[in-house]
């Protein structure tokens, strides 16, 4: 009862695979996206922060259906990348990628925001007069002191590009082995008769993923500000 | 080694338009809170663009508007010591000493890590993280991290203000050290005129965005015109001094000064020591005679230079000791009593407790020419 069979085993993998990869390349674009939010001063800044946020408020199957015109095969930027790079994401697991990111995006980039607010201006100014250019002084001041914000970012997009659902199965369909996730499957296996001891099995996966994601957000967080903390 | 500095800027209703020049030793910018003081180090370090203004160290220009010139702050080897220590809550103390060294060319290098450490005795903080120094310590290592990057000028904004009695007691001796031990310039804003007596070799006196006079501490505290300024109850005289001996039996210190000899509490230091010693016009007596019978233990023979206004009730008197100006502060009715105008023989009488330890400070150079004669 409790044993995943293999078709459940493979949606889970797919499931850590597509978040891991979401998270991981969403994340220099997210700290890049929250420094800009932060500290920016320029035209079109509410804008940005506005597309950003986007997918939170939009139903979910609004932002697949966009990522399906824009990114499928016929898309305008779909067939350049598979003229150009031969990359295809319609219907692909690099498609739901694509799409758990876009949709964890906004969760990561308020994270690190607020991690970026949080840092004194003045300590990067100081490592200025002692000659810190300044990429050195994001490398040695900025990033360390953002850094529990960063990271507690990082397992929120993670957690929830494991639990997305509407703009993944719009986007690149239910694919078993391909593109069916966590949710695509729990979806599946509730639509046909005795699926229910599978679609149990996998909530509580799923539950078990949230909650230890929530859990060492909130340790590392405690921990590096333990560590960087002003005492 | 010089240091010209000339801004004008603009922001809100405020307006700062000032220059001057700094030689070696310590430049106070002195002057009441928002009199520019902070404009004008943030722009020498970079921190801060004003509108026009011209920086040169050294005769390498750090900043030119008309020429379109502004050396980024990292390039220009400015070491600056914030009022707020400002160290990296995420280093520890070694690391934060060792941030600014790591960026300094080697041929730009002076002054090891175990001497800056040794002169500012931070040596048992070097493991811990900023956050658990006290104040004083705190403002010890921010003044070691800057020292590290080995700048050509050391700014130091009000290195003090956030500390009690005590914590300023620690460091002052400290900021003596640097000014004469390294030779390096250092430009120090400060509001307190304690502080300027004690450290200062040369003060630039702003008010309102304007540089108001400039000159040696010992003839500007000794100028009554300035008192609005200064603040009236600190001004008085700045005298160089040496250390003769010291009475261990009453604790007390003899000094020698051009107009003769003062008793005052023991200090600190081993006899031949060159002191500055400030003395506050309103605890200078004047008296016809020597005092007989008198607990002041201190009687300088002096001769009246100038008297102050004469429509106020207190009377500011400038007398020549010796070598040194002093000031006494007098009611105009003991002027008439004594019927003192300018060429008077007079006696100064001071007492001995009237000269705090935050009075006394080491200096190598303020007595520079004064005690040739012994």
């Amino acid at each position: 009862m409790l044993q995943l069979t293999p078709e459940e085993w493979t949606a889970v993998a797919l499931s850590i695979r597509v978040a891991g990869w979401a998270t991981l390349l969403s994340l220099p674009l997210g700290i890049a996206t929250a420094l800009l939010l932060a500290r920016g001063r320029f035209w079109g800044r509410g804008l940005l922060n506005g597309l950003v946020h986007l997918p939170l408020i939009l139903p979910p199957v609004v932002t697949g259906y966009m990522l399906l015109l824009l990114f499928g095969r016929r898309g305008p930027i779909g067939s350049l990348l598979e003229e150009t790079f031969g990359i295809v994401l319609a219907f692909r697991w690099t498609g739901a990628v694509l799409a758990s990111a876009i949709m964890a995006f906004p969760l990561m980039v308020r994270a690190i925001r607020l991690a970026v607010e949080a840092v004194d201006p003045k300590l990067e100014q100081a490592a200025g007069t002692l000659g810190a250019n300044r990429l050195w002084t994001f490398a040695t001041i900025t990033l360390p002191l953002i850094l529990p914000g960063v990271i507690a970012g990082a397992i929120l997009a993670f957690a929830k590009a494991m639990g997305e659902f509407g703009a993944t199965i719009t986007f690149v369909s239910n694919i078993p082995g391909e593109t069916q996730t966590i949710p695509s499957a729990i979806y599946a296996l509730i639509q046909v008769p005795g699926g229910e001891a599978g679609a149990l099995r996998l909530t509580a996966v799923s539950i078990a993923v949230a909650m230890a994601a929530l859990l060492a957000s909130e340790a590392v967080g405690r921990l590096v500000a333990r560590r960087i903390a002003d005492r | 080694m010089s240091i010209d500095v000339g801004i004008r800027h603009r922001f809100g209703g405020f307006s700062i338009d000032a220059a001057f020049s700094a030689g070696t030793g310590l430049t106070a910018l002195f002057g009441r809170s928002g009199a520019g003081k902070t404009t004008l180090v943030n722009a020498v370090a970079g921190l801060l663009r004003p509108e026009q203004g011209r920086v040169s160290v050294e005769g390498e220009v750090l900043l030119d508007t008309e020429r379109g010139i502004a050396v980024p702050p990292h390039k220009r080897r400015i070491g600056y010591v914030f009022q707020e220590g400002r160290l990296f809550p995420h280093l520890s103390v070694r690391q934060n000493l060792g941030f600014g060294r790591w960026f300094t060319r080697r041929r730009h290098r002076f002054g090891s890590f175990a001497d800056t450490v040794e002169l500012l005795g931070i040596g048992h903080l070097l493991e811990r993280r900023p956050g658990s120094l006290s104040g004083g310590e705190k403002q010890r290592v921010a003044i070691g991290r800057a020292l590290l990057a080995s700048p050509r000028l050391l700014l130091m904004d009000e290195p003090l203000a956030s500390l009690d009695e005590a914590r300023k007691a620690e460091i002052l001796p400290y900021i003596e050290r640097l000014r004469d031990g390294l030779g390096l310039p250092i430009l120090y804003v400060s509001h307190s005129v304690p502080e300027i007596a004690r450290l200062a070799t040369t003060v630039v006196i702003l008010a309102d965005g304007r540089v108001e006079r400039s000159g040696p501490p010992a003839a500007l505290m000794a100028d009554p015109d300035l008192f609005p300024l200064m603040g009236r109850h600190e001004g008085g005289a700045l005298l160089a001094a040496r250390i003769l001996a010291h009475d261990p039996v009453d604790a007390l210190t003899e000094l020698e000064v051009s107009g003769g000899r003062l008793w005052v509490p023991e200090v600190d230091a081993p006899p031949g020591t060159q002191l500055r010693v400030r003395i506050r016009a309103r605890d200078v007596i004047l008296a016809e005679a020597p005092p007989v019978g008198l607990s002041a233990l201190n009687c300088l023979p002096a001769t009246v230079v100038e008297i102050g206004p004469l429509d106020q009730p207190i009377v500011d008197v400038k007398l020549v000791s010796g070598e040194d100006f002093m000031l006494a502060r007098i009611t105009r009715r003991s002027l008439r009593v004594l019927a003192l105008e300018p060429g008077r023989q007079v006696h100064a009488v001071l007492k001995s407790i009237a000269v705090g330890r935050r009075d006394i400070g080491r200096d190598e150079h303020l007595a520079e020419g004064h005690f040739e004669r012994s």
